[in-house]
């Protein structure tokens, strides 16, 4: 009876699973250089090219080219370097204390680290960011206390959050960074609810929102695009697609076949698809988007094309899922080996400097590691009092709180 | 009463949809961080009237209309308020806040909480609820207990247009996220769950009277709407002019609870009333199994042991989704909360009432 073949249910698959090398064509990358830079005025529709396309700068021998290349002022340069390589040196040492059991969790961002720099520095102060917990160089690069970040961390005394979060979930108003949620995507669509009340009440300030490839697939994310867009809220809208949402594939998040930059032109927005591993690319895409918001041009998304080089956090093993040695093949590389590249061929980084910066954010990251342990860690209990977990919950303690408060007998 | 008393003078015949409207007109004047939105809500006026003329008054970017996403506008809302507005936004309908969970149980409710008071999140959302008018099982929802069980936010629900309105202005100026649920069913004249006899409106009701200006009703407090010594009936929303009504046809003596503000709830009233009465009825419209009356009757069993002469009794919606054409089977009825006050009264154990138990 049957007139036509048998439907098949279609499962996207990586195509490197572990001891099986990635083949990386699926980026579908463009030369350094190839794409155009439009006015800051363009049209969404006029943005197709390069939400499928991909923006880059820095070439594979570390030249600065095409229509978005600027010579960045060297002071620039060494300020974002610096910062980068205290993240990745912060996260490995707070990876380390993770195994000491100092704290009970810890996500790096090991491969990310040139997209947050980036955008930290062009941010003003006032603008807020909405990150997920994988941008922790936002607060790295603004000079945010590592003590204060290592005392959330460790959920010691001295934690600003009291204990009640778990590590990595920083909330710093007055660097710009709003309170972390476990819950994916939801900031996305109230950093556009934030960015709409700066334009309610006729501000200079923007807001940046951040989302990883998976989390693009939660229903938020689209809620965010069809606000942004409807009321031209003054939001960077960032994505950054670094292949992998634990164990899922992007393909899985909806990537096969298509670029996450993309759905943002169909939702009317303004859109970039930017190599993520080029600090250079990083900083001009991202500024280029804060100058639309500020004058008033609305929102732009930003696909981050990067690799999420670490395992997704210290409760995860990548060799269970995909290969050992995939970022290495990873066309697009490490962003701090490409700025050092880049750097050193404008005369204005060296070998040497490269080796005194790691060795001084090491003793500055250690030092601020000894005194955050001294207010105390996970492992040796000295925690606030178990009285404050009641607080903060309303404004004011209600009854069945304070009865529950004493029922704890704390 | 005091503040009822000196206002008097521009007191106002209002409708609860007149008195809602006018809540977030006087504050939309007041505070320049108030700004109201959701779906319907701009230029229509909303599909209830409720919001209607304001975007006239006070323009498009205090008052303006929203894409059809819950989540959405909630979560947009939280963004607003912890750039420091006070947002007052609308779901259509109770029944749809579904797609907004996340946004207000993940994100509203915790922001203070999780960030030790560095963001919050003084949003009102506005939910027109309950049932009584053919609905079916999509517009006639209570999901209140959805939210009392959410800790960080606040549930409140008015039975009347005073209450409507002064409740509204403290929710709105509250810090804390408040659900504030509006019964539809009262949104035109009181309903005492006769569906056959002719609809009155607020205008011959004396809550129906509403001072034009600023004015508030504490949060927390709840209201004896009919003070009385045979039973306590806890109740709030349509239910409470139902009680009302079955105490009057009864003639039973019962003191009726309006809670108005659901959770948290006002301990010390429904304690002291249980204590004197020796009985309570809790009556609501929303399902019963897990419902809201689920924890009031813990409540008064933990507080009222000993001075409880008989089962607490419960009226509820059955357990089934809200039906269309047996509406008048599913919604508490009159009687049906009759029956439960003589069940409670049936029960007295001792000739001398038995008014002695307990401490």
């Amino acid at each position: 009876m049957r007139q036509t073949p048998a439907l098949r249910l279609h499962v996207p698959e990586p195509s490197g699973r572990p001891g099986q090398p990635t083949d990386f064509s699926y980026l579908h990358l463009q030369p350094a250089g190839a794409a155009a830079k439009p006015p800051l005025d363009v049209s969404a529709r006029d943005t197709t090219d390069i939400a499928y396309g991909l923006v880059r700068v820095l070439d594979d021998d570390g030249n600065a080219v095409g229509p978005w290349a600027q010579d960045l002022p060297p002071e620039l340069l060494r300020q974002a370097m610096l910062a980068m390589i205290k993240t990745r040196v912060f996260d490995t040492r707070m990876v380390n204390a993770q195994r000491q059991k100092k704290m009970s969790f810890y996500t790096q961002s090991l491969g990310e680290e040139a997209i947050g720099v980036a955008q930290a520095m062009v941010l003003n102060k006032g603008d807020m960011c909405f990150p997920s917990y994988r941008q922790q160089n936002l607060l790295i690069t603004q000079g945010v206390s590592l003590v204060d970040m290592m005392c959330q961390l460790f959920s010691n005394e001295k934690d600003r959050l009291k204990g009640r979060q778990l590590p990595v979930l920083y909330s710093v108003r007055d660097a710009g960074f709003f309170s972390l949620s476990g819950n994916l995507g939801t900031q996305m669509i109230q950093a556009v609810g934030w960015a709409m009340a700066s334009a309610i009440k006729n501000d200079t300030s923007i807001a940046s929102a951040w989302i990883g490839d998976g989390a693009t697939a939660a229903a938020d994310f689209q809620t965010a695009l069809t606000f942004a867009h409807v009321y031209q809220a003054p939001v960077i809208l960032n994505v950054v697609n670094n292949q992998w949402a634990i164990s899922s594939f992007q393909a899985i998040a909806g990537g096969e076949n298509n670029s996450f930059a993309a759905r943002g032109v169909g939702s009317g927005i303004v859109s970039v698809r930017a190599d993520g591993n080029d600090f250079i690319t990083a900083y001009e895409v991202a500024k280029w988007a804060a100058e639309r918001a500020r004058a008033n041009l609305g929102p732009t998304l930003i696909e981050w094309v990067s690799y999420r080089a670490g395992p997704h956090s210290t409760s995860d093993d990548p060799s269970k899922y995909r290969p050992a040695d995939d970022w290495s093949h990873f066309p697009l590389g490490d962003p701090i080996a490409r700025l050092k590249q880049h750097m050193i061929k404008r005369g204005v980084w060296s070998d040497a400097d490269h080796e005194e910066a790691e060795k001084a954010a090491l003793e500055e990251v250690m030092a601020a590691q000894k005194e955050a342990e001294a207010f105390g860690t996970m492992a040796d209990d000295q925690v606030r009092s178990a009285a404050s977990m009641f607080d903060d919950v309303y404004e004011h303690t209600p009854w069945h709180l304070q009865h529950q408060r004493q029922q704890a007998g704390v | 009463m005091e503040l009822h008393k000196q206002l008097e003078h521009d007191l106002v015949d209002m409708t609860m949809i007149q008195a809602l409207r006018s809540a977030m007109d006087v504050m939309l004047e007041r505070d320049n961080n108030v700004v109201v939105f959701g779906q319907d809500v701009g230029y229509f006026g909303g599909v209830f009237r409720c919001t209607e003329g304001l975007q006239a008054k006070h323009g498009k970017t205090r008052v303006f209309d929203a894409p059809i996403s819950e989540g959405g506008i909630v979560g947009a809302a939280v963004g607003m308020a912890a750039y420091g507005l006070r947002p007052v936004v609308e779901i259509q309908f109770a029944d749809y806040f579904y797609p907004a969970t996340d946004q207000i149980v993940s994100e509203a409710a915790r922001l203070r909480y999780r960030s030790a008071g560095e963001f919050t999140a003084p949003v009102t959302i506005r939910m027109p609820c309950g049932g009584g008018i053919f609905g079916g099982q999509t517009h006639s929802q209570s999901p209140e207990a959805f939210f009392t069980h959410v800790s960080g936010i606040r549930t409140v629900m008015p039975s009347n247009p005073y209450d409507a309105k002064g409740l509204l202005i403290a929710s709105i100026e509250n810090n804390d996220p408040v659900i504030f649920l509006e019964p539809k069913r009262l949104y035109n004249g009181p309903f005492d769950g006769h569906h056959d006899r002719p609809i009155v409106p607020w205008s011959k009701h004396e809550k129906g009277k509403v001072p034009s200006g600023y004015y508030t009703i504490e949060l927390d407090k709840a209201a004896i709407v009919r003070p009385g010594e045979a039973l306590t009936v806890l109740t709030y929303g349509t239910m409470v002019h139902v009680a009302l009504e079955a105490a009057q046809a009864s003639g039973i003596d019962a003191e009726v609870i309006d809670l108005r503000t659901l959770w948290p709830v006002d301990l010390d009233t429904i304690v002291a009333s249980v204590r004197k009465t020796g009985r309570c009825v809790i009556v609501h419209e929303a399902t019963q199994t897990s419902g809201f009356g689920a924890e009031l009757t813990t409540l008064v069993q933990e507080h009222c042991f000993y001075h409880l002469e008989a089962p607490i009794e419960r009226v509820a919606g059955w357990d089934i989704p809200y039906p269309h054409v047996h509406e008048w089977h599913y919604f508490p009825s009159p009687q049906r909360v009759q029956d439960a006050y003589r069940r409670a009264l049936g029960s007295v154990p001792t000739a001398d009432n038995g008014r002695t138990g307990g401490q």
